[in-house]
């Protein structure tokens, strides 16, 4: 995998900026135990759960696939307007958490939940909520990106048309101002009306966020936003996490730690369906409470 | 270098070879039956040449023939009856021919079989002349003169010129007799039927009084003047149209007069030279697929059966489709999946394999006497006891047909549902579009192309259906097209003509089989043709529907 990367840097290097190179290479030269400490604790010092205020909070939470627990007595609360990460081998229910939080579980026929998820104070799991009401304000980004089969345009404008918007020019701006935000804009102006299939796979998933947020959700969901993506892409998506959270809750899962700790203020680390343990990412990196996690995280884990 | 049986039938290539022939087999079979049909079928519009000969019949007398040799056999002296007792091989050979000498109305048979060696020697005549006539069949003789108004008219010039620009003008008048008879004519008594029901209809409902009536009568008085009006011209046109007449000579010597009414067109087939005859041929041709048949369907176009054709598998594609949609929609999308579901699955599969005469009885029982009878009871109520929807028609045979065809767009669609990435449903859900709106907006653009192919098997299906049409629509002979200028347009109670029925009434019901054979080849032809046609519309409507969404589906 590193040396794919490698190679695929190589081909690309010539058209990138400096300061782009010097980060790739610091990607690339972090390897997979080691993890630029000292910007962690430069970035992070300041954060305290305690100070934020909350938007998801969830108590008590467990959900069932049938008879199999998947996740089991899961409690903490993620800060608004913040960039919490979730990390964890594969299988420990961390995409299965996040789905939780816009109850994209309920498609799954045989799934059960106990336990509480509040949003902003509101349980998502009572009887009065709407579910796509729910989903309209909690965002998702998949881990391939999913366009549509339409073009770019009326892909960004999706979200807008389901809710009666279609004032041709309330959808301009709203395009625009989406693209724009998910760093898109630049590239695809001039081809808005181009199959949106037929974007790479950076520039779709960048796509598949400008949807996302053309709807104005309060929080962003990401399951592996890069996990299907080169380093370049990669890079480019890390950097709109950071744009983004100025104005979205963002709750990303990642395979990489290194992406944790660059792109998170908050970690949480799970193992086989149980939070083991959640901090702000410089402590949780720097200094783990818990044996489990910090075996994770240098790399001693399987 | 020598490989051993063995070896070779391990290298897979006994295989290739064996599915390369079943290939080609199936190749040969499909070129070979439109081969076989083109050529029977689009020889017949060709002008054959015209032969005189003299044959001695059995009591050894001379007797003089014009006619097309329709065909030519080789048959055993014993078949054919005139088996010499001397001779010792009864199982020698004779050439015969089958002749076509027309003349019905006067020879009494227009096909016979002659053999070869009773025949005198063939001549070719260039003024033997060939006349389509709209009764009787072909005459086969030779122009002797014209007749007006029973008199012999002296002609100034050619005699030939002078016929045909006659016979235009006569079409020209028959033509316009049958627009007045037909059309205006026909959509008068239309308007007489409505004004019949609509007083019938006040009359049931006890609202009849002096004063509507009077307006009845009025209308219907405004209606009668103006169809005296049309018979006074239709009495002119036909005088004009039956004031002349021409003298031919029939091949025994016997002068005959033709009435110019009866003509539809003559020709020379000896003196015509290639291009003439090319001309000639597209003449035809394009008669076949745009008039009416004459004869008893073994004369002139089928233009009403394709029309029927058309039109009843474009009304069943408008059933079928949103049926089957929205049925393979529930049972994927909605339903609980579970022996339930699989039960009406297996269901739908085996309804496909119905014998579709079945269907034929089903719609005959419950949607003509059933449904149509109910809604005969309660909406034409004053048209009774003459059925309006109670009768075999269209909209039963189109309902009919999309019932049989119903099971193939489900499976289709099903497979093109399960063929949408859950990754898009997601997508779309996460974006806060309902179930039901992700259906709308995304899924079902998506399966387009799979509702698309399930159309294209249903119109195949539907198009070659004939057993289940007899007995809900379809007739020998329609006397108006389902689609006409009178209000409401689309006529779905009236009866219809299919090719496919046309096929088997042309062939086996006609009371002229040999001048009728060659209509059956080139009307089975056109059948196909137009199943290709239809086929080749709705593959590119799906080719342009995939194209479309392919990229979606391989992410």
């Amino acid at each position: 995998m590193q040396q794919n990367n490698t190679e695929k840097q190589i081909n690309v290097s010539y058209a990138m900026t400096e300061t782009n190179e010097k980060k790739i290479s610091a990607m690339e030269d972090t390897g997979s135990h080691a993890i630029d400490m000292d910007s962690l604790i430069d970035r992070h010092d300041k954060l305290n759960l305690d100070t934020e205020s909350i938007c998801i909070e969830v108590r008590d939470f467990n959900l069932y696939y049938g008879d199999k627990q998947a996740l089991k007595d899961i409690n903490f609360r993620i800060p608004e307007k913040r960039v919490t990460a979730f990390i964890g081998p594969s299988g420990c229910g961390k995409s299965t958490l996040l789905r939780s939080f816009n109850r994209m579980n309920d498609l799954i026929d045989i799934v059960r939940t106990e336990g509480v998820i509040n949003i902003y104070g509101e349980g998502i799991f009572d009887k009065s909520v709407n579910v796509a009401e729910l989903r309209r304000r909690v965002g998702m980004v998949f881990q391939k990106p999913n366009p549509f089969p339409k073009s770019i345009y009326e892909n960004v404008a999706y979200g807008l048309r389901i809710q009666g918007v279609n004032d041709r020019r309330t959808l301009d701006s709203a395009v625009e101002k989406s693209l724009r935000g998910a760093a898109l804009w630049d590239e695809v102006k001039d081809r808005l009306n181009d199959n949106g299939l037929g974007l790479s796979g950076g520039q779709a998933q960048r796509l598949v966020i400008a949807r996302a947020i053309a709807i104005e959700p309060e929080i962003l969901l990401l399951d592996e936003p890069c996990s299907a993506l080169d380093p370049i892409s990669t890079l480019k998506i890390e950097e709109l996490i950071y744009e983004l959270k100025n104005e979205y809750t963002i709750v990303i899962v990642t395979h990489n730690m290194q992406q944790a700790a660059r792109v998170s203020d908050y970690t949480a680390y799970m193992y086989l369906g149980e939070l083991i343990e959640f901090n702000d990412t410089s402590t949780l990196f720097t200094n783990p409470r818990e044996k489990m996690t910090e075996d994770y995280i240098t790399g001693r884990y399987g | 270098m020598r490989m051993s049986l063995k070896k070779w039938h391990g290298s897979g290539e006994p295989y290739i070879w064996l599915n390369a022939g079943a290939v080609s087999l199936c190749i040969i079979m499909v070129s070979g039956l439109l081969f076989l049909i083109a050529a029977r079928g689009l020889g017949h519009f060709w002008p054959t040449t015209v032969y005189q000969f003299s044959y001695a019949d059995v009591s050894d007398n001379r007797i003089s023939l014009v006619g097309e040799i329709a065909e030519t056999e080789s048959v055993t002296r014993k078949q054919v009856g005139t088996a010499d007792p001397l001779a010792a091989a009864d199982e020698a050979f004779e050439i015969r021919h089958l002749i076509k000498t027309g003349n019905r109305d006067h020879v009494g048979l227009d096909f016979r079989w002659v053999l070869a060696e009773d025949m005198g020697p063939l001549t070719t005549p260039p003024d033997i002349v060939v006349i389509e006539r709209r009764e009787w069949g072909n005459f086969y003789g030779y122009l002797r003169g014209l007749q007006i108004d029973g008199n012999e008219a002296a002609v100034k010039g050619d005699l030939w010129q002078a016929l045909q620009g006659k016979i235009e003008d006569s079409v020209a008048v028959f033509d316009e007799i049958r627009h007045i008879e037909k059309d205006l004519i026909g959509s008068i008594n239309y308007s007489m039927e409505k004004i019949r029901l609509r007083q019938r209809g006040l009359e049931m409902s006890g609202e009849l009084n002096s004063e509507n009536l009077q307006q009845l009568d009025r209308e219907r008085a405004g209606l009668q003047e103006e169809y005296e009006g049309y018979t006074r011209k239709l009495t002119d046109l036909y005088t004009t149209l039956n004031k002349v007449a021409l003298i031919a000579e029939l091949s025994n010597g016997k002068t005959i007069e033709i009435p110019l009414a009866k003509v539809v067109r003559a020709y020379r087939p000896n003196s015509m030279n290639l291009l003439q005859k090319t001309g000639f041929y597209f003449e035809k041709l394009w008669e076949f697929v745009s008039d009416d048949p004459r004869e008893a369907n073994t004369e002139g176009g089928i233009f009403p059966a394709i029309f029927g054709t058309v039109m009843m598998v474009m009304v069943m594609a408008v059933i079928v489709t949103p049926f089957g949609v929205v049925a393979a929609v529930y049972l994927r999308e909605y339903a609980t999946q579970g022996p339930v579901t699989r039960l009406i699955r297996i269901a739908v599969n085996n309804l496909a394999g119905v014998p579709s005469v079945v269907y034929g009885v089903f719609g005959l029982g419950f949607f003509v006497y059933f449904l149509g009878g109910s809604i005969d009871q309660m909406f034409y109520a004053e048209a009774l006891p003459t059925p309006t929807f109670g009768t075999p028609g269209l909209l039963w045979a189109s309902l009919t047909l999309a019932i049989l065809t119903v099971p193939v767009v489900i499976v289709a669609t099903e497979e093109g549902l399960s063929r949408v990435p859950r990754a898009i449903r997601e997508g779309s859900l996460a974006l806060g579009a309902t179930k039901a709106e992700t259906l709308w907006k995304t899924v079902l653009p998506m399966t387009a192309s799979a509702m698309m192919t399930g159309l294209i098997l249903a119109v195949a299906r539907a198009a070659g259906e004939v057993a289940p049409l007899m007995l809900v629509g379809v007739v020998k002979l329609a006397p108006s097209l389902p689609l006409d200028g009178n209000f409401p347009f689309l006529h779905m109670d009236r009866k219809f003509m299919h090719l496919g029925f046309h096929i088997y009434d042309v062939g086996f019901q006609s009371p002229n089989v040999e001048a009728a054979r060659p209509l059956v080849y080139a009307t089975a032809l056109l059948l196909v043709l137009i199943i290709i046609a239809l086929n080749l519309t709705a593959i590119r409507i799906r080719n342009s529907l995939r194209e479309k969404y392919r990229a979606a589906e391989q992410h």
